[in-house]
């Protein structure tokens, strides 16, 4: 859809050349520009704005007023700006013993799928993981994670279906597991609405009790501005390490991944590119800055 | 509400509020606009109140529900959507919602590919006492679609409600795999299916329009439905998505539970999003 930004901000400044000199008023103009095409990928309304203000500065730089293509210059500007913001402090998974991996996030964010595909990954790096079913509400939510730990050749760890305390299920599976040889627990979690509280508590407590190294939160790529408070809550119930950024096969622009990266300062872990279990990558801070500005 | 006791609106904090109710900025833009023509029509008072009434015009009135003329073949809903949305648990919440009107209701399995779908829907009618028809794992949903409707209409059943596996709207083969179970529903009832509804999920942002874009074009949609309204997400998108395809919203999920569930209600919606 955007494809053609920069080629319409050349065309801005082409047609403000006929009329004079650019000015810092012209490059407001473009800025706006740039912010409508944040707002079209999703960006939150104020990650957008507070983005927009910090790089401003260095749009204004005289080297851009100069250039051939301002336009061009201008979103290489955003666009270099935007990798290093989704970038920053990129590290791998804390896998320190005891390793804990904790993942939450919204209904049908892709939770489950995403442990099996950790799972798989982390045992094809050497490790040996444990999954641990602590959905106890959605129907067949544990048959699934015990399918998809199969398919990738993880154990899983599958609560009865009696049970309704998942702190006790957690308490189980940590005891069940200090007989076996696992490095590495993966616990997938209910889906949640973060402005629920109760379940929220639910999430706090199975957290205090568990102290993961690592607390993930699964985040679709098509989510809208509501990716701020999501983030933001879940960062604040649980102090998230990280994010997984799913479904980014779709062609959703992904704006969601900057407002989560800026309101949590967390990084972006890996993103999820397929139903099939093999199909969860490296983050490339790079790709998705093109993505978000349609390039 | 917060513009009211301000002596001039604040445009910005307006077009703030629309796109954060992911209306989309060009939307917000172009709403904005209008607004502000209406000059001295309009004050910080009643701000709100003309911003849902501009809203309206872009949304249909209140629909009836859509029940079935009178046929002695079951009304057929086809539930579609992309990954995650909510649409098994919405075909129960539905399947619930009209058995209680006291007709009869099946649904049919016919998402045989993710892990454990069809153990979900099971649990669900287990739960809510509604018959489910499924097939093998990996069995051609088609042919799952073909069995239940025929046993659907073999029992009397008034509806049959047909749950699908989740899929991209950019995946061609996954979307030309709705004409097949369109095609194959139509062989035992030319008129089957009667609805086919889409679902969205109300924390997505502007690609909902374009999944109900690519959906409405490989499968025609009567109507969506937007899930997950119990969460932050207002679901603004479904202003655009009814402005620019004409597809209106139906239903409302509001939760995990059955009875999270209604029919779509534009002057609640509205007051719901601004
Ligand atoms: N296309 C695509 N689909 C995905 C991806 N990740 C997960 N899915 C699909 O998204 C849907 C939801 O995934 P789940 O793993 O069940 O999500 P969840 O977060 O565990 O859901 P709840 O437990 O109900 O909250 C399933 O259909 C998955 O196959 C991905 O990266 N790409
Ligand atoms: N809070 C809330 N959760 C919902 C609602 N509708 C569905 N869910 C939840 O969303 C998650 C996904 O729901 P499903 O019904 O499995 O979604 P789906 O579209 O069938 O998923 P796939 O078949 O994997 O594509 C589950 O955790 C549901 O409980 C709703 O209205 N509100
Ligand atoms: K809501
Ligand atoms: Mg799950
Ligand atoms: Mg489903």
């Amino acid at each position: 859809m955007f494809a053609s930004l920069s080629d319409s901000l050349d065309k801005t400044f082409r047609n403000l050349r006929g009329v004079g000199k650019i000015s810092e008023k012209n490059i407001t103009d473009a800025l706006k520009e740039i912010r409508l095409a944040l707002l079209e990928a999703d960006v939150e309304f104020t990650v957008a704005k507070t983005f927009i203000e910090h790089v401003k500065e260095k749009a204004m730089g005289t080297e851009v007023l100069k250039a051939v293509k301002p336009g061009e210059q201008i979103v290489k500007i955003f666009h270099d700006e935007l990798a290093e913001l989704l970038g920053g402090d990129q590290v791998p998974l804390n896998l320190e013993a005891p390793a804990r991996i904790l993942l939450c996030g919204l209904n049908g964010a892709g939770k489950t799928t995403t442990a099996a595909k950790l799972a798989g990954r982390l045992k094809r790096e050497g490790r040996k993981p444990l999954l641990v079913a602590c959905d106890l509400y959605r129907p067949a939510a544990i048959d699934q994670l015990a399918t998809v730990g199969g398919q990738v050749g993880v154990p899983v760890y599958t609560p009865d279906t009696s049970e309704s305390d998942v702190v006790k299920v957690a308490q189980d599976a940590l005891s069940w597991a200090s007989n076996q040889t696992h490095d590495v627990l993966i616990f997938d979690t209910a889906g949640r609405q973060e402005i629920d509280e109760r379940l929220v508590q639910e999430l706090q407590r199975l957290h205090s009790f568990l102290t993961p190294g690592e607390t993930l939160l699964v985040a679709d790529a098509a989510t809208g501005q509501g990716a701020v408070s999501v983030a933001r809550h879940f960062d604040e119930a649980v102090s998230i390490s990280g994010i997984i950024l799913t479904k980014l096969d779709s062609d959703a622009r992904g704006g969601a991944a900057l407002s989560m990266r800026a309101v949590t300062g967390k990084p972006i872990k890996y993103v999820g590119e397929g139903e099939k279990l093999d199909q969860l990558f490296e983050f490339h801070p790079d790709r998705m800055a093109d993505r978000i500005l349609g390039m | 509400n917060r513009f009211s006791n301000t002596a001039e609106i604040d445009w910005d904090d307006l077009e703030a509020s629309l796109v954060a109710a992911d209306l989309g900025p060009r939307l917000a833009m172009s709403l904005v606009e209008e607004l502000r023509d209406l000059g001295r029509q309009i004050t910080a008072d009643d701000v709100v109140e003309i911003t849902r009434q501009h809203l309206a015009q872009r949304l249909p009135p209140d629909l009836p529900p859509p029940l079935p003329p009178s046929s002695d073949k079951p009304f057929v809903f086809l539930i579609v959507g992309v990954n995650g949305v909510g649409k098994t648990t919405t075909c129960a919440k539905l399947a619930h919602w009209l058995q209680r009107r006291g007709s009869l209701t099946y649904l049919a399995a016919a998402d045989t590919f993710r892990a454990a779908a069809t153990e979900q829907l099971l649990r669900w009618g287990q739960r809510l006492d509604i018959p489910v028809i499924t097939g093998p794992a990996n069995a051609d949903p088609s042919s799952v679609c073909f069995n239940a409707h025929q046993q659907a209409i073999r029992d009397g059943a008034r509806y049959l409600i047909c749950d699908t596996a989740g899929r991209l709207h950019n995946r061609h083969n996954l979307m030309e795999e709705l004409s097949k179970i369109r095609r194959t529903l139509a062989k035992q009832d030319p008129a089957a299916p009667h609805l086919t509804l889409l679902v969205l999920d109300a924390s997505t942002g502007s690609n909902a329009l374009q999944q109900a874009k690519e959906f409405h074009k490989a499968s025609p949609l009567d109507g969506f439905i937007l899930t997950k309204m119990d969460g932050s997400g207002k679901g603004g998108v479904a202003v655009a998505i009814h402005e620019q395809l004409g597809i209106p919203p139906r239903f409302l999920g509001t939760g995990e539970e059955p009875a999270d569930f209604a029919l779509f209600q534009r002057a609640r919606f509205l007051e719901d999003m601004i």
